[in-house]
């Protein structure tokens, strides 16, 4: 056991720093750097004095080769120092962790509404014998998939806060304010959790220790819960491991959409002002959530399905 | 990639299901009805493809769905609400919308296949490239895929867009790329697959160099699974390609792009419902009916034979 979780910790460490080089040559790409961005960002254009602008990006390092540049920015990283925001002049570090909290409380929300309604779903849709209950629960995760997200966030805010009123239409102000946003997150979410529960709960109901249980006589519903479900939503975990990624994504969405503060709304606003720091920031966070979530995902694994860890041969990757 | 994920999974998680053959030609006599059999019981499918025809369609004709001007309207019809003169209402500068949306469909059709076009195209070929030559080549390679695949797709795309820029083929491009990672994967598997088969060993013995083996052997072999892969990620390409132009990133304002139409028409949602509504469940319908017909593609006609 121990061995498996520090072979999962090392490749974990491994991906978020080939994330980091991957954000850093991306934005290497940019025409320019950030400190001409800085000098001609202003709209009333005086011209900036060539010799300050050399010395700002002597400060921020511009002037050496790319490749001292990236060994000087991933020290400051690992020691957990993203650089400065060139918009705010606030720390990457604090501007994301100050952000981090209202998001985490979204996608949390949502991830729970999708986990809850979208495996609902998949297993009264596996379980009863209504052909027309069947078939119109399983119609429901395709539609769910093709909807844009800020479009459902959009109609809820129509539906339910201008026409009904029950919910504020946007903010971060309470419970009453997180419910729409984090319903419109769950939509596309649950969708999946539903598609692969249902599909992997009417693979494994076909399984010989089905027919076993059924044998020795026991009822519908404990087969259904306690044999077929337990084995069937491993599949279901690891979808839920890589949904944590597209859940922190969709947030920038979602949080544009309802004027929500938090991740998703200092990245937008950073992309728009190429804020190349805090972009940079933004990806890598955003990979560290994605990475720890899979973490968790794998080291629960084992108790759920104990050969996983015998089978230590099995590589265990992302996606 | 979440039908591609969720595919994906049930075929390796569970050890059951075959990969995605690309089985879609019609063999032997009694082919045609056959078909129309097939289609005959699956009227989605059938609705999936006129939606999809029309689409086309108003991308590259759209003077054959409406006659009226997409960037000016008369300003005195200003939000009127959808009726037989206006199927989907005007804006608030008296626009139609209807056309808007006909007309929207290019752009967003347009990134949409840029989009899958780089993916495919990258994609394949460092999913060739790992699969046909091996050894380190490979390692690198699927190790830089696996980091592609832990950064998610958005902030991926975010990150390209902060540094190529606004536009709508800028757009298409950070999408593009953001798919690079499952079309890599894909790609290789089905090299492997196809490199090990007893005809390329048969070819290779025959003496054949080995591009004549690649290009002439493996690649035909292994591309169909990859087909089928773009096929499933067309909705999602144009889910991603709204998404980003709706944050604003797209084609600048006057243009009448799916997601701009819909961030448009957020500032009057209070009071014109049409012009968020319309333009999303467009947006919906279109990915809704390629999701169906890729999952037809994707072993629904194969299995019945």
């Amino acid at each position: 056991m121990r061995r498996y979780v520090i072979r999962r910790l090392a490749q974990a460490v491994g991906v978020l720093w080939a994330a980091y080089t991957v954000s850093f040559l991306v934005l290497d790409f940019l025409p320019g750097d950030p400190v001409s961005a800085m000098a001609g960002g202003g709209s009333d254009s005086t011209p900036i004095d060539p010799a300050q602008i050399a010395r700002l990006r002597h400060e921020y390092g511009f002037d050496k080769p790319v490749f001292l540049q990236y060994l000087d920015y991933l020290g400051k990283a690992l020691r957990g120092d993203f650089g400065d925001s060139i918009s705010t002049g606030r720390s990457v570090t604090s501007t994301l962790a100050a952000a981090l909290p209202q998001t985490l409380e979204l996608a949390g929300a949502a991830l729970l509404l999708a986990v809850l309604f979208g495996g609902g779903l998949a297993v009264v849709a596996t379980y009863t014998n209504r052909r027309w209950l069947r078939q119109g629960l399983l119609s429901l995760p395709p539609l769910g998939v093709s909807v844009p997200t800020f479009w459902i966030g959009l109609m809820l805010v129509e539906l339910f806060s201008f026409r009904a009123g029950w919910f504020p239409a946007f903010g971060n102000d309470g419970l009453g304010g997180l419910v729409l946003p984090a319903v419109a997150l769950a939509i596309p979410t649950g969708a999946i959790v539903a598609q692969v529960l249902a599909k992997s709960l009417l693979t494994t109901l076909d399984e010989a220790y089905v027919e076993t249980a059924k044998a020795k006589g026991a009822g519908r519903v404990r087969i259904h819960l306690r044999h077929a479900l337990r084995n069937a939503s491993l599949p279901a975990l690891t979808v839920v491991g890589l949904l944590a990624g597209q859940l922190m994504a969709n947030s920038v969405v979602i949080e544009t959409v309802f004027s929500r503060d938090g991740l998703g709304r200092v990245t937008a606003g950073a992309v728009t002002v190429q804020d190349i720091p805090l972009v940079q920031g933004v990806v890598v966070f955003g990979s560290l959530i994605f990475v720890v979530v899979n973490l968790i995902v794998d080291l629960v694994y084992p108790l759920l399905d104990p050969r996983i860890v015998v089978a230590s041969g099995r590589r265990a990757s992302f996606a | 990639m979440s039908q591609v994920v969720v595919d994906d999974l049930g075929a390796t998680a569970l050890g059951a299901g075959t990969p995605a053959e690309a089985g879609f030609e019609p063999g032997g006599r009694g082919a045609p009805r056959r078909a129309v059999r097939f289609f005959l019981r699956r009227p989605g499918l059938v609705l999936s493809g006129v939606v999809v025809v029309l689409v086309v369609l108003a991308a590259f004709w759209p003077g054959l769905f409406t006659a009226q001007d997409p960037l000016h309207g008369s300003p005195a019809d200003f939000f009127q609400a959808p009726g037989g003169a206006h199927w989907f209402g005007t804006d608030e500068l008296g626009r139609d919308v209807f056309s808007r949306v006909v007309h929207g469909a290019q752009l967003s059709l347009k990134a949409t296949l840029i989009a899958l076009a780089v993916a495919f195209v990258a994609g394949g070929l460092i999913g060739l490239i790992a699969g046909f030559v091996g050894r380190w080549v490979e390692d690198v390679l699927m190790r830089f895929v696996d980091v592609l695949l832990s950064i998610p797709a958005l902030f991926l795309s975010l990150a390209l867009v902060t540094a190529l820029g606004y536009g709508t083929v800028k757009v298409a491009v950070a999408v593009g790329v953001a798919s690079v990672a499952s079309f890599a994967r894909v790609m290789r598997s089905e090299v492997l697959r196809a490199r090990q088969a007893v005809y390329v060993e048969a070819a290779r013995s025959c003496g054949a160099r080995w591009y004549s083996v690649l290009i002439r052997h493996v690649l035909p072999n292994a591309i169909g699974p990859v087909v089928v892969l773009a096929t499933l990620e067309i909705g999602t390409a144009i889910l991603a390609v709204s998404s980003l132009s709706f944050l604003g990133y797209g084609a600048p304002p006057p243009a009448p792009e799916w997601g701009t139409l819909i961030s448009d028409g957020r500032n009057y949602l209070a009071n014109a419902w049409w012009l968020t509504a319309l333009p999303g469940l467009t947006i919906a319908l279109t990915v809704l009916a390629t999701n169906r017909i890729a999952r037809a593609l994707d072993g629904e006609w194969a299995r019945q034979r």
